[in-house]
């Protein structure tokens, strides 16, 4: 249930943000999610419901934009789109990928009033 | 009182640029914002006041990570034992509750603190922060972190540490690397223990080893028995290489921040 304390987080980021940008509620939000963020959506939604509850974000629709990684070959050199941990090139079919994003967690816009 | 966090206080702060667009024509002045508020960031700070303090006291520090009934805490027994005495070492214990790990690790004489993350499946930076208060002695020597046994959720939080070491037994599968992927990858070196076992158990070594590397080409690997010992020592020999890499990066920067002061005179 590490949902629980990343939900947690995020609420406390929003109040920062509700206080710089000066809104009382937010009513819609779009994460954006990697693939190796170790994150499941549904038990992020959940969380988040019950994070919220008594909050700036309570009723708030969580949007999950889930986003696919990158990584480059070590064999080949060539970049490719990844979507787990384990996977073979797409050029040579080794496994050397180097992973180089997807494991990001981010809130990218808001909807506030 | 730790510096960031005034405990329970929100205090966030990001550098980004908001700016609005459409909105207005809603009643109450519905806005969009462009933000990038990443969820990582308040552990993220909190594990970067850790790397300072631990890198100004001179520790190495390590967290171990596994699945529950790895020998982690027999293997640190072991570990302590032939280096208490030797140099400066401490233990931070990480569980869902009870202090049996911590009351284990005191029997060897060496300091351990035990954090109780009640429902939570992992230890944050915060915690860790925390219990670093009461070793307040601690430098020159090696800090490990047990974390709480579970291969998924510790691998995203970092507390700091120099290296993450996951511990896998023989008497698990062999293809775990592949389950649970996103520890692999973020380890730097893989213990496999109790390998007296492997005689009597499935554990193809060789195939869990290419599995660890198809996941992170860089892994590590140690074969070990927490309990007869064999293979202890070059376990040993890896903290003391660890500790002195570690010594000597410091020694550099330190050396190349006091040229850069010595040129303004």
């Amino acid at each position: 249930m590490h949902e629980l304390s990343l939900c947690r987080s995020l609420i406390s980021l929003l109040r920062q943000q509700a206080e710089e940008q000066h809104f009382s509620r937010v009513t819609q939000l779009w994460l954006d999610v990697g693939p190796l963020a170790a994150v499941v959506p549904d038990a992020m939604m959940f969380a988040f419901e019950a994070a919220s509850q008594g909050t700036l974000a309570e009723g708030a629709r969580l949007h999950i934009v889930e986003r696919p990684g990158r990584a480059r070959c070590r064999a080949c050199g060539a970049e490719t789109e990844i979507s787990q941990w384990y996977q073979p090139c797409a050029e040579c079919g080794a496994y050397q990928l180097q992973v180089l994003s997807g494991d990001e967690l981010k809130i990218r816009e808001l909807e506030v009033v | 009182m730790c510096g960031i966090c005034g405990c329970g206080q929100p205090h966030e702060h990001q550098h980004q640029h908001a700016h609005e667009h459409e909105g207005g024509h809603e009643a109450e002045a519905q806005r969009r914002l462009q933000v990038e508020l990443d969820l990582f960031s308040r552990n993220n700070r909190h594990a970067q006041t850790n790397r300072e303090m631990f890198a100004r006291r001179n520790l190495l520090v390590l967290n171990l990570v596994s699945s529950p009934g790895s020998g982690k805490t027999a293997l640190l027994v072991e570990t302590l034992k032939q280096q208490r005495g030797e140099l400066p070492v401490a233990v931070i214990e990480g569980d869902q509750q009870t202090h049996q790990d911590a009351d284990r690790i005191r029997a060897t004489g060496v300091e351990a603190v035990q954090i109780n993350t009640g429902t939570l499946c992992h230890l944050d930076a915060h915690m860790v922060g925390h219990a670093m208060e009461q070793l307040p002695e601690l430098q020159n020597g090696i800090l490990y972190i047990e974390n709480v046994g579970n291969l998924v959720c510790p691998a995203g939080f970092d507390l700091g540490e120099a290296a993450k070491v996951v511990i896998l037994s023989v008497t698990e599968g062999d293809d775990k690397p592949l389950k649970y992927p996103g520890m692999f990858h973020a380890a730097q070196l893989m213990i496999l223990n109790k390998i007296d076992l492997l005689p009597h158990v499935d554990f193809d070594v060789e195939a869990c080893i290419e599995y660890a590397r198809r996941i992170n080409p860089d892994i590590q690997v140690l074969q070990l028995s927490a309990r007869t010992g064999e293979g202890l020592s070059a376990w040993l020999n890896w903290l003391a290489g660890q500790r002195r890499d570690q010594l000597d990066a410091r020694i550099d920067q330190l050396e190349s921040e006091l040229r850069a002061l010595k040129a303004q005179l």
